[in-house]
């Protein structure tokens, strides 16, 4: 029971980074490099999770991935009607809870690259795709390893959006959050102590390691 | 005025005003009473006869039986209990959380199993069949109303197959909520929750399929001088009460 909802927890995190590294990405380049007017309202939009209640973020989940919503219509795809109460439910939601984790410090990397290296890559005839790939993701990396921490981190660390759209199934849904709150609210605190110590030092670990490697690869790329 | 004391006033001021909310009068005066969610339509009618009738608000908090035993200890400022059970109320007298003698039983649960789509009619049928994708249960190590859904679910040999397909909700309003916003076919609930909607369709749970759900009320240690929570208690075994209980589906302790 345990050891599934560790690693059902672990499943969800790394499945979540990943997607949001892959998607947010390129949301953070256009962000860093677009001069369009309206380009910090969609900032906003991907910050929202930030300020919002997990309720809001739940309560349209719920309606979202229901048999009205496109979840549900997605879910038909393999005979089911809602995707609510499944895996793939909490990861759609992980991935826009955490969204601002990951995309805000990538963002903020690419923007301190600056135009001169980008240019200076252009007139070596590097064409949009090998500048990218060969400039700014190198030289951002500090900004893709704090991201893919935070966003790691903050999706081990998510409940109330679970709590809501979840069902608490084993296996599929019962992360580690949301165990430790069934433990404490049937009095099993035993074993809510065990797993709250655990987190506690996890994350302490996280965030200790996050900061050491960052000063680490930030003096390797001055 | 010298700027330095019309600081210092200011400094009163704030702290005046920081410190009105939490003053002992405000606290002495409003009842807080945590209430079994199932029970919550029937006590927000209830509190507001009350009310009229004493001139006495009470708060009112809604939540699983479980949930509240577990506050409760923590020392949560409840003057008076409304479970969704017998035991849990016994044993807080048993604990010295609760007044002995105190204890009666307000109403008697009846449980159902609801449904909103109209492929999956709500009914014995569709539970042995399985026909369905989720079946939404509140937790039963929290719920009296899970646990007698579960019990349903193995007196009629089903519970092994439908294992997979059961979600769960903190309390019998998320489990409701599931069903509501059809991200479940079928939940066992209250027929409080129910009988007054026109949404749906739900079929009663034959009273032989569990054990029966007395719920109890109790007056809590913190309660204990407290005479609105007494008040309170005598109103709810009072007629007035006992006909919102009834006009919710409940069954009445006189009446079985």
């Amino acid at each position: 029971m345990l050891v599934q909802s560790i690693g059902l927890t672990l499943q969800l995190a790394t499945l979540t980074t990943l997607i949001l590294l892959v998607v947010g990405t390129p949301i953070a380049w256009w962000l860093a490099r677009s001069t369009a007017w309206w380009k910090e309202a969609v900032a906003t939009v991907v910050a929202l999770p930030l300020v919002l209640p997990p309720t809001v973020l739940g309560f349209y989940l719920l309606l979202l991935l229901g048999p009205q919503g496109p979840g549900g219509w997605l879910a038909e795809l393999w005979g089911g009607h809602s995707l609510a109460f499944t895996f793939q439910g909490l990861v759609i939601g992980s991935v826009l809870y955490s969204m601002p984790f990951v995309v805000q410090p990538i963002r903020n990397a690419f923007e301190a690259i600056g135009d001169r290296p980008l240019e200076v890559a252009a007139t070596l005839r590097a064409g949009p795709f090998d500048r990218f790939f060969t400039v700014a993701l190198p030289l951002a990396r500090r900004g893709f390893l704090t991201g893919a921490v935070l966003g790691f981190a903050h999706t081990v660390g998510e409940f109330g959006v679970v709590l809501m759209i979840g069902g608490s199934i084993p296996g599929q849904t019962r992360v580690l959050s949301v165990a430790i709150y069934d433990y404490v609210e049937t009095g099993d605190w035993g074993t809510a102590h065990l797993l709250a110590g655990g987190m506690l030092a996890f994350s302490f670990v996280v965030i200790l390691t996050m900061m050491m490697l960052e000063k680490r690869i930030g003096r390797a790329g001055s | 005025m010298s700027p330095f004391r019309s600081l210092a006033l200011a400094a009163l001021g704030a702290l005046v005003l920081v410190a009105e909310p939490g003053n002992s009068k405000a606290w002495a005066d409003d009842t807080s009473i945590a209430v079994a969610a199932n029970f919550t339509e029937p006590a927000k009618e209830i509190a507001q006869l009350f009310e009229d009738k004493t001139g006495h608000p009470v708060l009112l908090s809604f939540g699983s039986t479980g949930q509240f035993y577990i506050q409760i200890k923590q020392e949560a400022p409840f003057a008076v209990l409304l479970a969704a059970d017998g035991e849990t109320p016994k044993k807080m007298v048993d604990e010295g959380l609760a007044m002995a003698n105190s204890r009666f039983t307000y109403a008697v649960g009846r449980l159902v199993l609801w449904g909103k789509n109209p492929k999956v009619p709500a009914g014995e049928a569709v539970l042995k069949s399985g026909a369905f994708e989720k079946l939404a249960v509140a937790n039963p190590a929290l719920a009296p109303y899970g646990a007698a859904g579960l019990e349903t679910l193995h007196k009629l040999g089903v519970y092994e197959a439908l294992a997979p397909k059961l979600v769960q909700g903190n309390n019998i309003a998320q489990t409701f909520e599931f069903v509501s916003s059809g991200n479940a076919d079928l939940g066992f609930v209250a027929l409080s929750q129910v009988i007054t909607k026109a949404e749906g369709q739900y079929w009663l749970v034959p009273a032989s399929l569990y054990s029966p759900i007395f719920q109890d009320a109790v007056l809590l240690h913190k309660g204990a001088e407290d005479p609105v929570a007494k008040a309170f208690l005598e109103f709810l075994r009072g007629p007035e009460a006992l006909k919102v209980i009834e006009k919710y589906g409940y069954g009445t302790a006189s009446a079985g």
